[in-house]
Order: structure tokens, then C-alpha cells, then sequence
């Protein structure tokens, strides 16, 4: 029976958790580092969901470890529009998630390590984190030159930024999650990280660009691996406790029940983008037909990733205006999404009258208006 | 002091005992100026201003990001607020009383500050108010993560997860009979005891991890000594139903099957079906699938049944055209653009290979190959999903034998594949062997096709694909 399965694997992890220190039972901090064993960035942030859920640390913390396969990561509050180039991050096969920290975005690859660190809300202590991080790296090189600024980023050679930061609170519990940079790729990030759309008006959370610098680049002898186990050490020797990383499979429902539906959550388009908060978007661009330049001006205003209004200003019967007034109302109500749009789209063209010129026409003004998406 | 309340429950909720020890000053207070609100109240809620509570590290501004209920939402205590961001740090404001929320002080990204009113709610006079601090029960419990704790010197073994749901039901654990092993308390006991209590089935909780109490005939048979210990099990409960219709508007990828078979709908249909033996094909394709797979290319039967239907369009034109508006001129299309319909993850979409007719079968394994890759990514264009002049459905791949497809305007005719089954047939000598069968099922515009021009075509199609040598003859 799943629950009794559950419940024994809930009691696993307490025994793991339950390790005491040789005859002396601490009923202060009996901290527990766990790390994941999935690149998923959408696995790996239910199970920080999930420990944030379901896990009582008011006498206990707990530091999480992980990596991510490439993704972009947005804050909570942000607009992905806004923060980095979806046509390429779509061309890239690289995820897009939202997490539920605010903050702004990142870039994670392998090359990149994500540290979690869990308490009650009542110890909630950001910069106390950063030191210790900083505290590990100086003990792994002494020679760094890593400082924590008061952004709670980390600077190395005061300069470039190696780890930003980002938090959730909830009623109970808290968690504080940063970056740490050992090898990304720098290229890939950047040219993910620039958004290419124009004429977004938005209250969401802006990101604040910095320039970056991988650990790797300053001291080559430095790997993911290294900079793992030094904070672990350091984390461990803090909270007076073992330095035993627990190895944890976000996918496995028997220890972390109800993980496999976060998980899900997290990738739904009403997550990713459906989240967004309200914006608009006022641009024009020019399409090259034939032997004329065409200047289109298009006005939108997108609500939970929708469509509330739309209007589409071109050149007077370039198209017949009943169509084009067609597609508005047809795109009005859907997703800001190329997919959707291009759906529509052609199946507009389906119902009306069948002329090769016309139907050139539109896919050029579809193809246009799915650039803004 | 400690002070015992019963609240009365409306609808589905449940009757629920509530400890509260107040050990502060402040609080003791705080409950005599209840005992005054109580006195002056009327028969109306009062009004309790919820303030933003200290987020900490000395912040004293937030900005308001988001808001989960609106004035007039009921809410209960532990519910989400609102969302508030600080400076990185994004926090869920959660109630800290039952009631109706009577005004929301703040709107979207104004900035909120701690220790001023963040929303009005409105308590039920009866209820009263709780006071500032947590509740705390006695004993305190202990949050350790031990799998036993000692109340009056009795151990109870629970797991935190247990733990936790007895904590925020407010229930002493030393109360509930665990039916574990070594009389462990299980969720389930939490959920009976409670259920004990209220004689009704729980709602489910929105938490992933709160189970439903199983209903007692489901419950798999646990050890002698379990079943001899007798859960009382309310005799005749009212079997409360949750479950709410739900209206959401048509958008998207719905909005566009609606439109288009709106359309479809004008055009009269008829149907005509066969079974094609594809036997030698079956085999056929095997011999060329790791040719193509060294080439970079996986090969299906669509390729195949692609290219027949072209080679058949080429004696049967009018297949392969349109009719207007108006119904008074038909245009044959030159070109043979065959449209494969595709189940994606948001619906059904129809990519189309073009110029079929100087494809070779190759060529055509190779674009469909990129239409499918582009179409699970998303990323189809206007150009790959408009022009179709014929479709094909292969609804086989997921089941069915025959079907009745649907045209897609401004087409005149389409074919529905059926999955391809193993059957016994008789062969020129009577004997019976082995055949891989497959079903198609054409639909095609009754206006301007004619049943002996359908059944024609199908035939030509047919004997392509049960002798695919023919088809050397006729490919351009």
C-alpha cells in the first residue's frame, strides 16, 4: 500500500535525519545536506517546493545541492519576454522554468551550481549563508578574492558577479537559493539572456545585467565537484553536523510523495508564462513584399500570457480588412504564443477565398507577428 | 490561561477542538480586549485589520505582486493572501484568521509596509478572535524529528508528515488510536479520528500529501492483530460531492478546430472504405528502413502512402482540388501538397508535405521527419501549415480500424489509416496465411466527387501499395 510505503520512506529519511552526533543527542541543530541526482530543472525545483511543503525545520536545516541540464530560470514575478530570446532558447532545446523565489533570471548549465539553504522562517538569514559560502571557497583557495556585496551577490576580484541570490517565505519556512559560477558556458548565456523584444511596458521585475566570470577561468584546478564538497564541509562543520551528503532522486514519489505533481506543475504553460504579470506591448516592424518595405504597427495587451486586446495596424487594403480583422478577434483570448497564433493562422486561411497572392501575404504578416511571441 | 473554543462549522467543514494556550502577557491583553469586542459587538462580523507581519532582516517595504482572493472571498487561517516581494525575496502572505475579506488595502505593485493594515476581514462575531501569538498546544509539542514522542509518559509513534497534519488539525496525538505497526499512527487514524468527530466525509485537502480517507472495503487487509482493533465507521454519512462544473472559453488551438469545422460542416460527405493487404509492403519497408537510418532518416509507412496517393492523384485531378465559395468553379491545384494530420501535446495540427508529385518517397520520409520534430517542438510555421491541397490521417498509429474523417476546407477529400493488423485471409490457391491488414476510410465533397471516381482512386491506391513494385512504373 503506497501510504505504508510512504510512511516507511518518510521514516527512512527521519532516520537519516535522526543520526546523532556519538552519544549526544542534540535537540538544537541537526542539520541535514542532501544533493540531487537529477540535471531537471523542473524536478529539482518541486523538491525545493516539496521541503519547503512538507518539511518541519524548526529545529532543523537543511542545504540542498543541485545542478540543471541547460535552462533559464526567471524570478517569480517576471516577464520571460522581457528577460531573454525565446526563439532561441526554442531553437536551443533550452528549458524555460519560473520559480517561486523572487529575484531575476540566470542562466544554468552543468557548469553552474545551485545551493539551497532551508530554515524556519525565523532564521531566515541570507548574508549568514553568502559568508559561509564565501568561507568554504577561501578554505578550497585562500588566494580568491570573493566578498559578498550588500545585493547578497558574490563578487570575484570585486568585479564580476559569481552568484546571485533569490528567497521564498512562506508561513512557516523559508529558503535562501543562489548560483554559484564554476564552468558556464559564457557565450550561451549571454546570447540567451538578451531579450530581443521591443516595446514591452511591464511592472515585472526587471533583472539587473552584471557582468559575469566563471571560478574556472581564475583557477582551472577548480570543477563542480570541489566546490560541492567544500561547502558541504563548511555547512557541516557550522551546524555541527556530518559532512554525509544524502543522495536524493527528485522522481522518487516513495520519499518525497506528491513530488511527481509539482514537478508537472512547474512545466505548465500557465506556470511558465501564464504567470506573468500584465504587459504591453507597442512595436512596429517592417516586411519586404515584392518591391515595397511595408511598415506594420502592431498595440497588444497580454494578461496571464493571454491576449486581452489586440490591434494591428497596416498599409490600407493590403489585405482585406475583414480577414485581418478576423485574425484579431480570432488571436484575442489565446496564448501569446507562436504555436497558437500560427494555428489560428492557417486555419483562417482555410475559410477564405483560395489566392495564392493573398495567401503569400498573410504568411508573411503571420510570420512577422509571431516574431513579437 | 487557557481558553476552550468550539467553533460551529457551515457546510462541508468540520467541527474542529481548539487548544489555545496563551502564556504572554500581551496576548492576556489582547483576550481581555476580545472579551470587551465581544461584549460591544453586533450581530455582524467585526472588522479585524490583518497586518503585514515582520518579514525580517529589518525590511520595512514590500511590493505588492500578486493577490490570491478578492474582497468578498471567504478565506480560512493558514490560506495564501497575497504574494509580496522584497528585495529578491518573495513571500506568501498567509491569514491568520477565518473569515471574509472585506477589503484589500493595497493594489498590484503598490508597496506595502510592515506592521500597517494589509486586508480587512470580517470574523463571525461568535467565533471570536485568535489571539497574536501561534497556537500553541499543551504539552508543547515536540518538532523534533524523532518517530516517537513521550506524552504523559505514553510513546506515540508517528512520522513528521503525521505529525504535522495532527498539528494543524489540532489534535493530541496521545488521543488518536494509531492501527500501524507497534500502534503507529498512520494518516489514515488522523483522518478517521477527525472524521469521528464531524460525521462527514473530508474534503480533500489542496496539500499533495493529505489522503483522502479510503473507503473501509478498500483498505488492503493489514495484519490479524489491525483488523481485530475495530475503527468505528459512521454508519449512514451523506455522501458529499465536491466536484463543480467547469466553464473556461474556447482559445487557441480549440478556437481553430471549431472554425474550421464550422466550415466543414457545409460540405456534403460521403464515405467509402476498403482494406488494403500490406503484406509485401511490410516487408518492403524493413529491407529499407536501416538504408534510410544510415541516410539519417526514419522511415514509416506514411512515406509510402504518401507517395501513392500523389500517384494516384495524377489520374484522379479532381481529388486534388477545390471548389469556390460560390460553388461555381473548381480549380485543380497543380501542386500535390499532402497534409499529415498531427497529435501534439495542444491539439491537432496539419503540417503538409509539398510538391509530393516530384518527391521521391525518400524525400518525402526525410520532410516528414522535420515537420514532426518541428511540430512536438512548437515551432510549425504558417508556410508548413497552409497550401494543403489532400490529407492523410493516420489515426491508426494511435488505434481504430475504420473511421469517418472530416475534409478540411478549401480540400475536397481525405483518408483516414486505420492501425495495421495481423489477420488470416485466403490466398489465389485457397489456402489460408498470414496478412498485415489495414482499413482506409475516404471521405470526400459529394458536390463535385462521385463515388465511382472514389472508389477508383482507392483501387489505384490499394494496388500500389499490395504490390509496391507497381509503383516503379508510374513514379516520376
Amino acid at each position: 500500500m503506497v501510504l505504508q510505503a510512504s510512511l516507511k520512506n518518510c521514516l527512512q529519511l527521519s532516520c537519516i535525519l535522526r543520526t546523532p552526533k556519538a552519544g549526544f543527542r542534540s535537540t538544537t541543530s541537526r542539520s541535514l545536506i542532501i544533493q540531487s541526482t537529477s540535471n531537471d530543472v523542473y524536478q529539482n525545483l518541486a523538491v525545493e517546493d516539496w521541503i519547503h511543503d512538507h518539511m518541519n525545520l524548526e529545529n532543523q536545516q537543511v542545504l540542498f545541492l543541485w545542478r540543471n541540464s541547460p535552462a533559464v530560470v526567471i524570478g517569480r514575478h517576471q516577464n520571460p519576454w522581457q528577460e531573454c530570446n525565446l526563439r532561441l532558447l526554442r531553437q536551443k532545446n533550452i528549458k524555460l522554468a519560473r520559480r517561486r523565489s523572487g529575484g531575476g533570471t540566470v542562466y544554468h548549465d552543468l557548469g553552474n551550481i545551485n545551493l539551497t539553504f532551508f530554515t524556519s522562517r525565523k532564521k531566515y538569514e541570507r548574508m549568514e549563508n553568502l559568508k559561509l559560502v564565501v568561507k568554504a571557497l577561501k578554505a578550497l583557495r585562500p588566494q580568491l578574492d570573493v566578498h559578498v556585496t550588500d545585493r547578497y551577490d558574490i563578487l570575484l576580484d570585486r568585479h564580476y558577479k559569481i552568484s546571485g541570490t533569490a528567497a521564498k517565505l512562506g508561513r512557516t519556512t523559508a529558503y535562501h537559493h543562489c548560483t554559484l559560477l564554476c564552468n558556464a558556458d559564457k557565450f550561451v548565456l549571454s546570447s540567451v539572456l538578451k531579450s530581443p523584444y521591443k516595446g514591452i511596458k511591464s511592472n515585472a521585475t526587471p533583472s539587473v545585467p552584471a557582468s559575469v566570470k566563471n571560478l574556472f577561468e581564475e583557477d582551472p584546478s577548480l570543477t563542480c565537484e570541489l566546490l560541492l564538497d567544500a561547502i558541504a564541509e563548511e555547512y557541516a562543520a557550522q551546524h555541527q553536523t556530518d559532512h554525509h551528503v544524502t543522495i536524493i532522486n527528485p522522481a522518487d514519489e516513495t520519499v518525497l510523495p506528491g513530488i511527481n505533481n509539482k514537478t508537472k506543475e512547474l512545466q505548465t504553460w500557465e506556470w511558465v508564462y501564464g504567470k506573468t504579470p500584465k504587459f504591453s506591448i507597442s512595436t512596429c516592424f517592417n516586411m519586404v513584399y515584392k518591391d515595397s518595405v511595408l511598415d506594420v504597427k502592431v498595440d497588444m495587451d497580454v494578461k496571464h500570457g493571454r491576449i486581452e486586446v489586440c490591434n494591428i495596424d497596416l498599409p490600407e487594403q493590403w489585405l482585406p480588412p475583414a480577414l485581418c480583422s478576423e485574425l484579431v478577434k480570432s488571436i484575442t483570448g489565446s496564448k501569446f504564443c507562436p504555436t497558437e497564433t500560427t494555428t489560428l493562422a492557417a486555419t483562417l486561411l482555410r475559410v477564405c477565398p483560395q489566392d495564392g497572392e493573398l495567401q503569400s501575404r498573410w504568411n508573411l504578416l503571420c510570420e512577422n507577428m509571431i516574431t513579437l511571441m | 490561561v487557557c481558553i476552550h473554543r468550539v467553533r460551529s462549522c457551515s457546510g462541508i467543514r468540520f467541527i474542529k477542538s481548539k487548544y489555545v494556550c496563551v502564556f504572554d502577557k500581551s496576548a492576556l491583553k489582547f483576550s481581555h480586549q476580545q472579551r470587551l469586542f465581544r461584549t460591544s459587538a453586533v450581530s455582524r462580523g467585526q472588522i479585524v485589520q490583518f497586518k503585514l507581519s515582520d518579514i525580517g532582516e529589518g525590511i520595512t517595504e514590500v511590493t505588492v505582486k500578486e493577490w490570491y482572493i478578492k474582497e468578498g472571498d471567504s478565506v480560512s487561517q493558514f490560506d495564501s493572501i497575497c504574494e509580496v516581494q522584497s528585495d529578491k525575496a518573495s513571500v506568501t502572505i498567509t491569514s491568520r484568521y477565518d473569515g471574509i475579506i472585506r477589503k484589500l488595502h493595497y493594489n498590484l505593485d503598490e508597496i506595502a509596509f510592515v506592521g500597517k493594515p494589509l486586508v480587512d476581514i470580517e470574523i463571525d462575531a461568535s467565533k471570536g478572535v485568535a489571539p497574536e501569538e501561534d497556537v500553541v498546544e499543551t504539552p508543547p509539542m515536540s518538532h523534533e524529528e524523532h518517530t516517537h514522542q513521550e506524552i504523559k509518559g505514553h510513546k506515540t509513534l508517528a512520522t513528521p508528515a503525521v505529525r504535522r497534519l495532527a498539528m494543524e488539525n489540532n489534535i493530541k496525538l496521545s488521543e488518536v488510536i494509531g492501527t500501524g505497526k507497534d500502534n503507529r499512527i498512520l494518516k489514515e487514524d488522523i483522518l478517521n479520528y477527525l472524521a469521528k468527530q464531524t460525521g462527514a466525509i473530508l474534503p480533500p485537502s489542496p496539500k499533495a500529501e493529505i489522503v483522502p480517507p479510503l473507503p473501509k472495503s478498500e483498505t488492503v487487509p493489514a495484519a490479524p492483530k489491525d483488523r481485530a482493533r475495530k475503527i468505528p465507521v459512521p454508519v449512514s454519512r451523506p455522501i458529499v460531492f465536491s466536484g463543480k462544473d467547469k466553464t473556461e472559453p474556447i482559445t487557441g488551438f480549440h478556437k481553430a478546430m471549431v472554425k474550421t469545422m464550422s466550415a466543414a460542416l457545409k460540405i456534403p460527405h460521403f464515405g467509402y472504405c476498403d482494406e488494403i493487404d500490406l503484406t509485401q509492403l511490410v516487408q518492403l519497408r524493413e529491407e529499407l528502413k536501416p538504408i534510410a537510418q544510415i541516410r539519417g532518416v526514419k522511415l514509416s509507412f506514411m512515406p509510402f502512402f504518401i507517395k501513392a496517393a500523389s500517384l494516384g492523384l495524377l489520374q484522379y485531378p479532381i481529388l486534388n482540388a477545390s471548389l469556390d465559395e460560390s460553388c461555381q468553379n473548381v480549380t485543380y491545384k497543380a501542386s500535390h501538397n499532402i497534409g499529415v494530420a498531427m497529435d501534439t501535446e495542444q491539439g491537432l495540427i496539419v503540417p503538409n508535405v509539398k510538391n509530393v508529385q516530384v518527391c521521391s518517397v525518400f524525400e518525402i520520409a526525410s520532410e516528414l521527419n522535420r515537420l514532426q520534430s518541428l511540430g512536438s517542438a512548437g515551432q510549425l510555421g504558417t508556410n508548413d501549415l497552409s497550401g494543403g491541397t489532400f490529407t492523410l490521417s493516420n489515426i491508426g498509429t494511435i488505434g481504430g480500424t475504420y473511421a469517418k474523417p472530416v475534409i478540411l476546407p478549401p480540400e475536397v477529400a481525405i483518408g483516414a489509416l486505420g492501425k495495421i493488423q495481423v489477420l488470416p485471409r485466403f490466398n489465389g490457391k485457397g489456402e489460408v496465411f498470414k496478412a498485415q491488414i489495414m482499413n482506409v476510410s475516404w471521405s470526400a465533397d459529394h458536390r463535385i466527387i462521385d463515388g465511382a471516381t472514389m472508389a477508383r482512386f482507392s483501387n489505384l491506391w490499394k494496388s500500389y501499395l499490395e504490390n509496391p513494385a507497381s509503383m516503379l512504373l508510374d513514379l516520376k
